[in-house]
């Protein structure tokens, strides 16, 4: 039986050369749609991840503690008390990676020739560091040295809007915790670039012990952001944190931003359905190459049972024909689709359309991301469809009545 | 002797839109085991139909039919096919060669699928092929090879892997002369050294000459 399977492999690798151009003709074509389907896939998947650590990088982080409210009206008496000890032994777990306490309020900051609403955010330095992007995106001037640094940090855009520059002063207003106006000049010590503007004009950042110093509010913050080893390990803690402080409101990344919990939901849904078009227009291709190459060997098959050839054989080689010729073009549509990713380097250009991007958190440059996930699925998309599509060419070969077949010229 | 093939009443009706046409009309026929038999008659007069059905490539509307000791009208496709490849050899008025396949490679394909070692059915092969004058050619894809030459090929193929019957469809017909004579002389020896049986369907008085038993057909029926 081995031998009959050697064999049967024999033939149906010498068959697929037999019409050369017919066979690189199709090859070509799965490996244009492989190469489609993935690369498509890399670039979808480096968006979506891309629109993800953004979001979580935008000062969201994967879980979020409030006071009770805070997020309806998020007004600067709505605070907690970072030093409850309920709080500091909620946030032992393993998988906690960063927190980082903030101050979070409404302001106006002002400078000689403009003035511009922005959310103030009082910052601990090092804590925030490995949290948001603040620490990494800061291009001009310095970080905060320390927890009482004076300084000022805002975005390149927003420096650009209210005519300012790196080592001017401006001044923050806002309202304290005694619902008085609190104001004071800062000096802008640090300029951030993002390349996303919405986030370059929303945030003026300063330190936590300046703002709760600034606001009245002792040892209190508006929030706690939490940053776990890994996502998927959200529902968990989040469990664990919801247990711990029952009277804190604690929020998971995608309660607080669904619009990136919807992108990455369509994203999983379209990526399938991107595959299944670029599979049917493949699928023509092949299932016609196989009933082609079936027709023109009528007279083979029926030879092949005169000579003691089993249907189940007969329906077998062709089938392996068909797997043969899918796994060689699903292979070099892989290296093309490789070598394509490689070639892309940090990702591709889309400054051009970059404007309407913001509103989805994604930058001027999009990264090709290739996950095995992503390619498993592109494969066996093609490899199991195509069988399935040659499955009929295959059963029309196996039935076919050998003393008619024998005879088709 | 044994009997090899036992036909009876076997008919053969097609169907051809709404009108029945009737191949073969109740035939009944035995082949011995040795036996050189020659089936002739007119186009259409069955003898090709009779063959397939003695082959299992066909199977018969009426009648009964045993090939070396099996019921073929009462067994399934795949077991036809098990059939054949452990009983019968056919060699075909066009050579039907795997054009894929070198000369040695058509010829080790039965015994392959019989699941004979590799280096046995080499061996085999070659030697057949040597038998029948093709030694220096296994290596030849049938292309390559004169009609001949293929010819000569599947009867080393129908012979090879030793089958109680071999069952040949005017097997000269697209010969020339000499080879048409030569293939005639390999038959026979095949014949009388080596046991195997023959019925051949042909309208070549040559092999008919070297037949053990000539069976005339003419409307469905031997006659």
């Amino acid at each position: 039986m081995k031998q009959g399977y050697t064999l049967i492999f024999a033939l149906a690798w010498r068959n697929l050369w037999r019409n050369p151009r017919r066979t690189i003709v199709i090859l070509f074509a799965i490996v244009l749609g492989a190469w489609a389907m993935i690369v498509m896939a890399a670039y979808s998947r480096g968006m979506s991840q891309q629109v993800f650590n953004n979001a979580i990088d935008n000062l969201l982080g994967h879980i979020q503690i409030h006071a009770p409210g805070y997020l309806e009206d998020p007004v600067i008496d709505r605070v907690l008390d970072t030093q409850q000890p309920a709080l500091k032994t909620a946030l032992l777990a393993p998988e906690i990676q960063h927190t980082a306490a903030r101050v979070r309020v409404p302001a106006v900051v002002a400078s000689e020739r403009d003035s511009q609403g922005v959310t103030l955010l009082g910052i601990d330095p090092a804590a925030e560091a490995d949290m948001s992007f603040i620490r990494k995106s800061v291009t001009l001037g310095k970080y905060f040295e320390g927890n009482q640094d004076g300084g000022i940090i805002l975005g390149k855009k927003l420096v650009e809007r209210l005519e300012t520059s790196l080592g001017r002063r401006v001044v923050l207003m806002t309202q304290n915790s005694q619902n008085k106006i609190a104001d004071r000049g800062f000096r802008i010590v640090g300029i951030f670039d993002t390349m996303i503007d919405a986030q370059e004009t929303s945030y003026a950042f300063i330190t936590l012990g300046t703002a709760q110093q600034m606001l009245d509010l002792g040892t209190n913050v508006s929030e706690i952001a939490v940053k776990l080893s890994h996502a998927d390990h959200t529902d968990k803690i989040l469990g664990g944190l919801r247990a711990g402080l029952p009277g804190l409101d604690v929020k998971p990344w995608y309660t607080l931003d669904a619009l990136t919990k919807l992108f990455q939901d369509t994203w999983e849904g379209s990526a399938f359905v991107w595959y299944l078009i670029v599979f049917l227009a493949m699928g023509f291709g092949i299932v016609n190459t196989i009933l082609m190459a079936v027709f023109e060997r009528t007279r083979e098959f029926g030879l092949f049972q005169a000579l003691g050839l089993k249907p189940n054989f007969i329906l077998l080689q062709v089938w392996l024909e068909s797997l043969l010729l899918l796994t060689t073009g699903l292979a070099i549509g892989n290296l093309v689709s490789w070598l394509t990713v490689l070639a892309t380097g940090d990702g591709i250009d889309v400054s051009a359309f970059s404007q309407g991007m913001e509103m989805v958190k994604l930058s001027k440059i999009i990264p090709f991301v290739l996950t095995t996930d992503d390619l498993v699925v592109a494969n066996a998309v093609v490899l199991i469809l195509g069988l399935l599509t040659c499955l009929y060419p295959a059963w029309r070969a196996a039935r076919l009545v050998p003393a008619h077949a024998i005879t088709r010229v | 002797m044994t009997a090899v093939v036992s036909c009876t009443n076997i008919k053969k009706i097609y169907k051809q839109g709404t009108i029945d046409v009737v191949a073969l009309a109740g035939v009944d026929l035995t082949v011995e085991q040795g036996d050189f038999v020659c089936l002739s008659g007119p186009s259409g007069s069955g003898k090709t139909t009779l063959l397939n059905i003695i082959g299992g490539l066909d199977m018969p509307s009426a009648g009964e039919i045993s090939v070396a000791g099996n019921m073929l009208h009462t067994m399934s496709k795949a077991q036809l096919a098990e059939m054949r490849l452990q009983h019968v050899g056919f060699v075909f008025q066009a050579y039907n060669l795997i054009p894929v396949l070198t000369a040695q490679e058509n010829v080790e394909m039965v015994m392959q699928m019989q699941g004979v070692s590799k280096r046995e059915r080499g061996r085999r092969a070659r030697q057949v092929l040597k038998e029948v004058g093709l030694e220096g050619m296994e290596n030849r894809k049938p292309p390559e090879l004169s009609g001949g030459q293929q010819q000569r090929v599947a009867v080393a193929r129908a012979i090879v892997s030793n089958p109680k019957l071999v069952l040949a469809d005017e097997p000269t017909a697209n010969l020339d002369s000499k080879t048409a004579e030569n293939l005639i002389d390999l038959m026979r020896h095949m014949n009388s050294e080596h046991g195997v049986t023959f019925v051949i369907s042909t309208h070549d008085p040559r092999v008919m000459l070297h037949a053990k038993r000539n069976l005339k057909m003419e409307d469905g029926r031997l006659v």
